[in-house]
């Protein structure tokens, strides 16, 4: 009675495209911006609007931008992993407060406490789209000549830190084609551990 | 038992006929109705079709969006950041369509190299990101690595 | 608080749930009253437990509670109350929570009006309906809490898309989700019939009603859908053949084919195997549109790529209840298979057309919305489907059926004369013709193949199904007025709304005008007949959005046709725009302007369209799901039912004891 098992097996079929079409869902977009200078930006901050925070004054030093926004719940969830980052000193953490107000910005620093050096305040969001942002929460790894090297989308893991951003950070180091000032070579791979034994306790 | 069997027969032929038909016409309307999507690196390696609809998608160049003379017809650029194409497109554009984010539009590339859209597609969701165009830039954004950047 | 407590209901619920859906089950296999009698109790305390849930997280909305994260992505403190309460359902979370709460009102529902159906019967669809809720509830609780927490709270809300902060969006997806739901109830018969080989014409009749229903709300959340559309994204049309309406019309293409099917099984006895896949298909196209509009296959990446594992949930979901309910089918509907007993002229010929052209149509709409997928995971590259596709498809395959469907009722059951028949349909056939050719001034200017069928069939079904009317009440023995049965009232309700609506659809779609112009206030443009000046544009502030306000004074003649006052809403919370149309409706036009972008020396861009007949559309659609209630509360589905208590209880008056029937 093959008639009565057809519609099983054209279900079989349709639910096999769909298993191959969820993987093809990209979970990371490669960012176009990759390997090319990071957008210039010029902007006030969030905790002082007199001081600015510019593309230029970052350049010779590795930096995480991270794009935050008060209204962006994945960013709370995200921001004891950013916290963990800044406090093991290993990379200064920036970052770029996306379509929010001043004041909202500064209350949540305030709430959930600041582990940005500056937070740059990109109000009406053209930074953000210059760098090709989807939403909040994303992360860029910017190297000393100012180069976009890294892209993640969404809330940083501690997986993704150890896997992906401390071996870069720690690549861009060692070669001498980006002109760091401060070499530091060799370091960041001891002090790894450390922050993989704070995540967990956060 | 004779007038029985006649009829299923009838029944039969009539269903057979019928899904002929219907798959005949389906593939037909099917066939012209395809539309495929192109990155402009696609289009600039001549793989898009002449005289037929398609699709091009990618990123809004920030700035590039100008108005022509009579208000209504627009010009923007289209870009995977390996190579870029104008776009013209006479009428509104859709709300979230934005400078720098992604964009689809459907239309023709004409003979100047000007892609004439008869429609611009953005999506009802800020954070969305059309998977045709997140793919377009993926594929040119890995391996054109020191091309002529933006 | 709440919100734990609602997370609490719901962990229980899927206690519930779980026992529902085991115990009366095995109850049923066993003969043991004791279990089976566990099925009403059950889904009452589920039901009490989803809505406590859906309460508690509409509690948290209300009072905004931004602690509780789905509040705090959906809500925002400017937000109208109003909008807060129907954010409930405004994204992923909630609208899944929606879907569950509807599942248990349903199963509470069929607790409450299977009285009549055997024991053991009744038992197992209570037990399906229990086990397609569980795995909703596993996937909420496990992928998708609605309750979830942060602490501390979030200071302000992210606010509503916007395009979702409008009336209609309150009652449509409440509406269409009523729809896609309600098919778990023939679904769930099916899978009992199966499962007891209990396969008959009292079958089909008991899932009738409840297939009805369902089908006039799918309907109803269609048409609204459609309506929304309309007027709220600012384009004027009516239906895009978007991925995502697609997967709300195919469940309602296989419920149109299964309502057909199921009067062939309840009046002949015939087509069992067939309705019975029918019910298993209406039902998987529902799931699968759950899953392609909520799995991300289809939509935003970025919605579902922090969390894959809700897509490939869906899957193993889909797997297990359609994968397992088909195999069901393959290895006991062969026992239950009817022969079909039947000549060529018969009613019973008229319906397998109409279920062979809504099957094949349900499949050209799936065709066309899957292919891309198909074509992208066998990777030769990224296509779409054009919308003409499906425009084309759907005009050439519902043309046989609005030109049988007015000729189906004339003809008999079992067998029929052609000569007989024939002779009954000639009159109105040529009445039909005689009032398109009438109107033929009318319309010469748009004259095409599409537009002549068009009025063509929408006239011969307006006339026949009336016709069929007059002739039912001649034929009818003088004297006392009486009402035709309901189920027959309905057939006529929504055959005469699907003349309206093929009416409607050509005339709009051939005579639409539509223009994008340049204009600065004091400006004048004319449009098919009307005379569009652009008053004035001011700046306003709504209740959490500023809005640029534009004055249009529309007259024709001497005579001032309407103040048309179109929006450009900038939304600050995520800095988001939208276009909110004027539109003066009107029962043979509609007139519709929007505001564009501005443009240099103070004028704007604007859209002005004049759609004359785009209401019938909807109003065809109305008529179709009243024609859907009306049928479903016909009075022999209670008949049976009373008939049944009789059988209990015998010399009770037949109807006094009539349970009010769904």
């Amino acid at each position: 009675m093959w008639r009565f098992l057809l519609p099983v097996m054209v279900f079989l079929a349709i639910a096999g495209f769909l298993y191959a079409g969820l993987d093809l869902n990209p979970q990371l977009i490669p960012s176009p911006l990759i390997n090319k200078p990071a957008p210039d930006f010029d902007l006030p901050t969030v905790n002082d609007p007199a001081r600015r925070i510019s593309r230029k004054q970052l350049l010779g030093q590795e930096y995480l931008l991270n794009v935050w926004a008060s209204w962006c719940v994945a960013c709370r969830e995200e921001h004891n992993v950013i916290t963990a980052i800044a406090q093991s000193g290993e990379i200064p953490v920036y970052g770029l407060n996306y379509k929010d107000t001043r004041k909202n910005a500064t209350r949540w620093l305030a709430q959930f406490g600041d582990p940005y050096v500056a937070s740059a305040h990109d109000l009406d969001g053209r930074t953000g789209i210059d760098f090709g942002v989807y939403g909040a929460p994303e992360t860029f790894l910017v190297d000393a000549a100012g180069n976009i090297r890294y892209k993640f989308i969404g809330v940083l893991t501690p997986e993704v830190i150890e896997d992906e951003i401390w071996p870069l950070v720690a690549t861009l180091r060692s070669t001498p084609a980006a002109k760091a000032e401060k070499p530091a070579a060799d370091k960041p791979r001891a002090e790894k551990p450390v922050v993989e034994e704070q995540d967990p306790a956060e | 038992m004779r007038p029985a069997r006649k009829q299923r027969l009838w029944m039969a032929a009539f269903i057979v006929a019928g899904v002929a038909v219907a798959a005949a016409l389906t593939m037909t309307a099917f066939q012209k109705n395809l539309l495929f999507f192109f990155s402009p690196s696609d289009v600039m390696a001549g793989e898009a079709p002449e005289n037929q609809s398609f699709r091009l998608g990618g990123l809004v160049t920030a700035g590039s969006l100008k108005h022509l003379e009579d208000g209504l017809t627009v010009e923007f650029i289209v870009t995977d950041f390996g190579h870029s194409i104008t776009v013209r497109y006479s009428g509104i554009l859709p709300d979230l369509f934005r400078e720098g984010q992604g964009v689809v539009t459907q239309g023709q590339l004409g003979a100047d190299g000007i892609f004439a859209a008869d429609e611009v597609l953005a999506k009802h969701d800020e954070t969305y990101m059309p998977p045709e165009v997140a793919d377009a830039l993926e594929r040119s954004g890995h391996p054109i690595d020191e091309d002529k950047s933006q | 608080m709440i919100p734990e407590l609602g997370h609490f209901a719901l962990i229980l619920a899927l206690l519930v749930a779980a026992v529902q859906g085991v115990v009366p089950l095995f109850g049923a296999h066993t003969r043991d009253a004791a279990w089976m009698a566990v099925a009403r109790p059950a889904a009452y305390t589920q039901l009490f437990l989803v809505l406590f849930a859906f309460v508690a997280l509409s509690h948290a909305f209300a009072t905004q509670d931004f602690s509780v994260v789905y509040v705090a992505n959906n809500s925002n403190s400017q937000l109208p109350m109003m909008y807060r309460l129907s954010a409930v359902w405004g994204s992923h979370e909630g609208s899944l929570l929606l879907w569950t709460l509807i599942l248990s009102l349903w199963t509470a529902a069929v607790a409450r009006f299977s009285k009549s159906l055997p024991e053991a019967f009744a038992a197992r669809v209570i037990a399906v309906m229990g086990l397609v809720a569980v795995g909703f509830m596993l996937f909420m609780l496990f992928t998708s809490n609605p309750f979830e927490r942060h602490i501390p709270a979030l200071i302000e809300g992210r606010d509503l898309n916007p395009l979702l902060q409008d009336p209609g969006l309150i009652i449509h997806p409440p509406m269409l989700y009523i729809g896609y739901v309600g098919f778990a109830v023939p679904f769930a018969f099916a899978i009992a019939a199966l499962l007891s080989g209990q396969l008959d014409a009292g079958w089909a009749r008991w899932s009738r009603p409840w297939t009805l229903v369902s089908w006039s709300f799918l309907t109803l959340g269609i048409a609204l859908g459609s309506w929304w559309a309309y007027y709220e994204l600012g384009w004027g049309g009516w239906w895009f053949w978007d991925p995502v309406e697609n997967a709300s019309f195919m469940p309602w293409l296989a419920g149109t084919a299964l309502i057909h099917s199921q009067a062939v099984t309840e009046k002949r006895g015939a087509f069992r195997s067939w309705t019975v896949l029918l019910s298993i298909t209406a039902f998987a196209l529902s799931l699968l549109g759950t899953f392609l509009v909520r799995s991300g296959v289809l939509t935003s990446v970025h919605a579902f790529a922090n969390d894959p594992a809700r897509g490939l949930f869906i899957l193993v979901y889909l797997l297990t209840v359609i994968g397992g309910a088909l195999t069901l089918y393959a290895w006991r509907a062969p026992r239950v298979a009817s022969p079909i007993a039947t000549t060529p002229m018969s009613r019973e010929t008229f319906l397998l057309i109409n279920n062979l052209f809504f099957a094949v149509a349900a499949a050209t709409v799936l065709l066309g919305t899957l292919y891309p997928l198909v074509i992208d995971a066998l990777g030769l590259g990224k296509i779409s489907v054009g919308p003409p596709y499906f425009g084309f498809m759907f005009a050439i395959l519902m043309a046989p059926v609005v030109a049988l469907m007015p000729a189906a009722p004339y003809v008999r059951w079992k067998t029929d004369e052609p000569g007989r028949v024939a002779e009954s349909l000639w009159k109105p056939l040529a009445i039909a013709v005689a009032i398109a050719a009438l109107l033929l001034p009318l319309y010469w200017s748009g004259l095409s193949l599409f537009l002549l069928g068009g009025v063509l069939g929408g006239c011969w079904v307006i006339v026949g199904t009336l016709w069929y009317v007059v002739r039912r009440f001649r034929t009818r023995p003088p004297g006392r007025f009486r009402l035709l049965p309901a189920g027959e009232m309905g057939m006529i309700l929504a055959h005469f709304g699907v003349g309206i609506f093929v009416l409607g659809v050509t005339i709009t779609n051939t005579f639409s005008v539509e223009q994008d112009i340049r204009l600065t206030p004091g400006e004048e443009y004319e449009l098919a007949g009307h005379v569009f000046r652009f008053e004035t544009v001011e700046t306003l502030d709504g209740p959490n959005y500023t809005a640029t306000q534009g004055t249009f004074l529309v007259s024709r003649g001497d005579d001032t046709v309407a103040m048309l006052y179109p929006q450009k809403r900038r939304y600050p919370q995520g800095n988001q725009m939208m276009t909110e149309a004027a539109i003066e409706a009107g029962f043979t036009r509609d007139i519709y302007v929007s505001l564009g972008e501005p443009l240099s020396d103070g004028a704007w861009s604007v859209r002005i369209y004049y759609k004359p007949f785009i209401r019938w559309i909807w109003l065809g659609a109305l008529f179709m799901m009243a024609g859907g209630f009306v049928a479903a509360f016909d009075k022999r589905y209670r008949r049976t039912r009373a008939a049944a208590a009789e059988h209990a209880a015998p010399r009770v008056v037949e109807q006094g004891t009539a349970p009010q029937g769904a």
